[in-house]
């Protein structure tokens, strides 16, 4: 009980950027995520761990409403983006996803050149006044995607032509360029070899100077390394929620400590 | 022996050979089926192969070079006095073949013997009232050499259906004893089958790409003797079309060409567009249920056979153009014409066009859309300027695929756009392409030795080698498309 107040006040100390409550998700008739709460903080990186199919992917799409574009998902409860229902019907989805960027767990560069996957959330949303403008915000996102040096003498060579680890910078790239305030990242590095893992993990570092990331991950290590929160999740609940260095070295609940001593998985 | 009763033996002794090798073996193993190398019935298929496939490759190549081989022989023999040139030849040779013929039919039929047949030269008159009795009618000046000629080709004939018969019974025989004699407990009959499936496949395919060299070769070689004939800068720039019965005919090809161009332009110019944007729907917003049911409808357009489009246009389309555009607009009154066939096609196109782009968009990875939707793109946006971008060369090649079709569509052009060769920018003017000009060159009284006949390969040719560059690139197109998600 103690503890807990503990978490709690913690968490009144920072800023709460986004706030869930009672989230459900059906696919079809597959009940995929059941009654979640969670709060996640501004400029802090957060983990979802847990085994395959446990609805890390699920709850994250939830975020900034990518399960819209799938036509079985049905989500129900209360997600706030700066005390804002982000699943208000006046909200523009569209708008939202300019504000909660997204990278993928494949790199899924456009078969366009450097500079064009940069520049295409900009465009669309019209957030430059002019090719100088436009220049300056894909030359501060491919900076902020530690980027910059490898791609500014290729800024016109396609994007698909890069290295795995330089295409998956881009695409962070590409979702910063938009100024998002909230970065999701689905197992980011899983396509990734360790040199680029450790790439992605430090522009992670760098990233919550900024932004509140919530990352997916496989690897406990990865959370361990790069999150200040941990969310572990089970079967579609969110089991346990709370500051990284306790999920991982004093779990309250038995099924967290199974996880995270390898014994599910 | 008739080909069928001897393809009948082949296949006898082949399903015979099955049984007694698969005996065979299973006795060397002592009626132990798992000691044996192989499963039983590779013992039985390995002896039907062997019996079946080197006879039967020896009827098929038989049949192919044997009329070759004969009429060579008997031409070669029809002395110089009786035959001046190729051509007079050739005619003779169509005589021979008459005779020799109506000779066999008599002797099937029982009115001739077969010595009566063999021993009925030299008394011309007796012949040409025999075969009349059968209903085959000579000309009046068949000569004694021809007759003779004819008797050489039915004796050819049947020495060389005496031989075939010998030698293919030896050879499916061969192939028996062979295998049953190899059938025992340690022959690899596992292995020999599969060494003979692939013979049979590799020579399945080669007589595909033979059928296509040898059509290509006839195509060249016509087209070669009709530049014999005809210049082929006057084919190739001539401005008019105007074959003669007698000479002097004019056969330009820019006239047909341009019909046949026109007329393809327009049809995509109507099924690109509507393809396209149906597959779009079809692809990116429609659900399961409707793509389930508007999917099918769309491509029963590409079941129905062409000659009933051609129907369409001329019962319908066509005077429904002339009534409302042509004629109020002033463009001529004609119902024939290229915005007829045009339109028809186009529409033929549309499932043709729809259902490849479908296939297209669907190949552009899911990951694209959620990256470009993940920055807040709209739906539109991202078909726009993530999916159409990297499925374009693919659209390419459907298009290009697409068009190739139109130049090579003959039937909704006849009932559409009429017969008349002209140059012409006007729409609604009758117009007509390379391919009912092929037909109309080659239909009613034709002789293979006039320039008015044989420029029909020459435009079939041409028309082969506008297709076969346009599937070339398309084909070229669509795969540099594909290894971009590698
Ligand atoms: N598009 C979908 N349609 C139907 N079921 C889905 C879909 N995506 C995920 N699911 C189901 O939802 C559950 C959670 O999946 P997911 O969120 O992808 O898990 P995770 O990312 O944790 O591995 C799984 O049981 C999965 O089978
Ligand atoms: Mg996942």
């Amino acid at each position: 009980m103690k503890d807990e107040r503990l978490t709690e006040r913690s968490v009144d100390m920072k800023d709460i950027k986004i706030a869930a409550r009672g989230v459900q998700v059906y696919y079809g008739d597959t009940h995929a995520i059941k009654d979640v709460d969670v709060e996640i903080q501004d400029k802090t990186v957060t983990a979802f761990i847990g085994p395959s199919g446990c609805g890390k992917s699920t709850f994250l799409r939830c975020l900034n409403r990518m399960n819209d574009t799938i036509d079985s998902a049905r989500v129900e409860g209360d997600i706030r983006l700066d005390g804002e229902d982000i699943y208000d019907p006046r909200v523009d989805p569209v708008q939202l996803r300019a504000r909660v960027g997204m990278v993928f767990q494949k790199p899924n560069p456009f078969p366009k050149s450097i500079y064009d996957n940069v520049a295409y959330g900009p465009k669309i949303h019209g957030m430059a006044r002019n090719k100088a403008d436009l220049d300056d915000i894909v030359e501060r996102a491919l900076r902020r995607a530690a980027l910059w040096d490898e791609a500014k003498d290729r800024l016109q060579a396609p994007g698909t032509g890069l290295s795995g680890g330089q295409q998956q910078r881009l695409c962070i790239a590409r979702a910063v360029a938009t100024e998002p305030e909230v970065l999701l990242m689905d197992e980011p590095c899983s396509a990734l070899d360790p040199i680029a893992t450790d790439q992605v993990e430090n522009l992670i570092h760098e990233l919550r100077q900024n932004y509140s990331v919530v990352i997916v991950t496989h690897s406990m290590q990865q959370a361990a390394r790069v999150s200040q929160k941990t969310a572990f999740f089970h079967l579609g609940h969110l089991v346990e929620y709370g500051e990284t260095g306790q999920i991982f070295t004093n779990p309250r609940d038995t099924r967290t400590e199974s996880y995270i001593t390898g014994r599910i998985g | 022996m008739p080909l069928l009763w001897l393809v009948l033996t082949v296949l006898a002794l082949a399903a015979a050979g099955f049984f007694v090798a698969r005996q065979r073996a299973l006795a060397s193993a002592g009626g132990e089926a798992r000691k044996l190398h192989s499963l039983p019935s590779y013992y039985g298929f390995n002896a039907v192969i062997l019996t079946i496939a080197p006879a039967m490759a020896l009827i098929a190549i038989w049949a192919m070079a044997e009329p070759t081989l004969i009429e060579w022989r008997v031409s070669g023999a029809i002395p110089e006095s009786v035959a001046a040139d190729p051509g007079a030849r050739s005619l003779i040779m169509a005589d021979v073949r008459r005779i020799a013929e109506g000779l066999n039919t008599a002797v099937e039929q029982g009115a001739l013997t077969a010595e009566q047949a063999r021993d009925i030269g030299g008394n011309i008159a007796e012949v040409r009232a025999q075969l009349a009795e059968l209903g085959i009618l000579l000309g009046s000046d068949v000569q004694p050499e021809v007759l003779e000629a004819a008797q050489s080709y039915r004796a050819l004939g049947t020495t060389g259906n005496t031989a075939l018969t010998v030698l293919a019974l030896l050879l499916a025989i061969g192939g028996f004893a062979i295998a049953v004699m190899k059938s025992d407990s340690d022959f690899r009959a596992r292995n020999s089958v599969e060494r003979g499936v692939l013979t049979i496949l590799v020579a399945a395919a080669s007589i595909a790409i033979l059928t296509t060299v040898g059509i290509v070769l006839s195509m060249v070689f016509e087209t070669w003797s009709f530049f014999g004939m005809y210049s082929w800068t006057e084919f190739f720039f001539g401005l008019e079309w105007a074959p003669q019965f007698h000479g002097g005919s004019e056969l330009g090809l820019l006239p047909l060409l341009w019909g046949t161009l026109y007329i393809s332009f327009i049809a995509l110019l109507f099924s690109v567009p509507v393809g396209l944007f149906a597959a779009i729907y079809l692809a990116e917003y429609a659900g399961r249920k409707t793509r389930a049911i508007a999917k099918p409808m769309i491509e029963i357009l590409a079941g129905i056979p062409t000659i009933v489009y051609g129907l369409f246009a001329l019962i319908t389309v066509g005077p429904l153009l002339r009534d409302y555009f042509a004629e109020p607009l002033g463009f001529g009154t004609s119902a024939s014409s290229v915005m007829t066939a045009g339109l028809v096609m186009g529409i033929m196109l549309i499932p043709f066009v729809s259902s490849l782009s479908d296939d297209i968009i669907g190949a552009v990875p899911q990951s694209l859309r959620d990256g470009s939707l993940g920055v807040g793109a709209t739906k539109s946006e991202t078909i726009k300027k993530v999916v159409l971008p990297a499925a374009l060369p693919g659209i390419v090649g459907a298009v290009l695929l697409a068009a190739s079709r139109a130049i090579g569509e003959t039937m909704i052009v006849v009932l559409g756009a009429g017969a008349s060769a002209q140059l012409d920018l006007n729409p609604f003017e009758a117009m007509t392409t390379v391919t009912v000009k092929i037909v109309g060159q080659l239909t009613g009284d034709t002789d293979f030795s006039s320039a008015e006949t044989l420029v029909a390969f020459a435009l079939g040719f041409t028309l082969f080698v506008i297709t076969l560059g346009l599937n070339v690139l398309a084909l070229y197109i669509v795969r540099r498309y594909r290894e971009q998600y590698e």
